[in-house]
């Protein structure tokens, strides 16, 4: 009987910590979000200073931006691999 | 209700199996056919009349030729040129792929969202590349990860990092892609399961219910964007791997 609690005890804890650490992962997103927000504020403070130059880099900007999204992905990935792997 | 997570599972619809290995026929495996098949039928047919002045069809074909066009000129130069049917086909690969995981019938599925893959397309790119390296620069390509004008104390920090950064490339590139998809799948699944958990709460959670509806619209624009936008990416970086392999620094 006793055995049987430690052992889920001992569950709820790998549970618990298990959670904590897929909340800790998702602070990725702080990064991502700041790393997008550099990107379209300067892009945009580019853009009207000089409008000619806007749509070329356009591109780029979108480019910029996919890549910082993804670095907020890695965490999300981190997350589910605690979560269910 | 299914979990948000149910719509990625791959589902066996023939059992083949070849000298022990399972090779059956998947959900998986006919969203690649259709892939395929719908980029091969998209590019034939639209250059079929082959008219001086292009009709809608074939102006989409050229736009999307002349689009990966410059983007392989602008980062790999003329001597990338070789390699364009290559980038070619694995941009619009992976564009059709993410593009049929949006259509919103069918039950579609979306194999880019499935690591397996992207890592063997991402790990096809990395030998590729390198093998392009040592065949262009000889043993010389290993120069690639001596930085130029550092000091040789420096040297030793350097080198293992700029190893360990281009050992990394598949697995960022793989991951960029697959993550990218999962997150925008799961995301819309997680937003349709508010809808439906408010609906079942009667007349006020159906009124309620067009909140979340409203928001997947929304969303789902976001992720026809982001798919087109993950294609554009893998191609480029395929591009600028390239670029690193042909002239190095």
């Amino acid at each position: 009987m006793e055995m049987e609690i430690a052992q889920i005890a001992a569950t709820a804890q790998t549970d618990a910590a298990r959670y904590i650490g897929a909340g800790l992962a998702c602070t990725a997103l702080i990064g991502a979000g700041v790393g997008i927000g550099v990107i379209f504020g300067n892009y945009v403070s580019a853009a009207i200073r000089n409008p000619s130059a806007a749509g070329p880099v356009f591109g780029q900007a979108m480019l910029g931006f996919a890549l910082a999204e993804a670095t907020g992905l890695f965490g999300l990935v981190i997350a589910f691999i605690i979560l269910f792997g | 209700m299914a979990s948000p997570l149910d719509q990625f599972t791959v589902i066996k619809w023939a059992d083949i199996e070849v000298a022990g290995y399972d090779i059956s026929f998947t959900n998986s495996s006919a969203a690649m056919v259709a892939s395929v098949v719908l980029v091969t039928l998209f590019v034939t047919l639209g250059m079929r009349k082959n008219a001086l002045v292009p009709g809608r069809w074939q102006s989409s074909v050229e736009m999307c030729y002349e689009f990966v066009a410059k983007m392989l000129g602008d980062t790999a130069g003329p001597d990338g040129r070789k390699y364009f049917p290559f980038i070619f086909s694995l941009f619009m690969f992976v564009l059709f792929a993410n593009l049929i995981g949006m259509l919103p019938w069918l039950h579609p599925f979306t194999f880019t969202s499935h690591i397996a893959v992207t890592f063997a397309m991402a790990a096809f790119v990395f030998i590729g590349v390198t093998l392009i390296g040592f065949i262009t620069h000889g043993f010389k390509f290993l120069g690639f990860f001596v930085p130029h004008g550092a000091p040789w104390y420096l040297l030793l920090i350097l080198v293992p990092i700029e190893i360990i950064s281009y050992l990394s490339r598949p697995i960022s590139l793989s991951v960029r892609l697959f993550a990218n998809m999962v997150a925008g799948h799961t995301m819309l699944k997680v937003f349709g399961g508010f809808v439906v958990s408010l609906s079942a709460l009667g007349a006020a959670g159906v009124v309620g219910a067009f909140f979340p509806l409203a928001f997947i619209v929304a969303l789902t624009g976001l992720e026809l964007l982001v798919a087109c936008l993950q294609a554009y990416v893998f191609a480029m970086l395929t591009c600028l791997y390239l670029n690193d392999a042909l002239h190095m620094h």
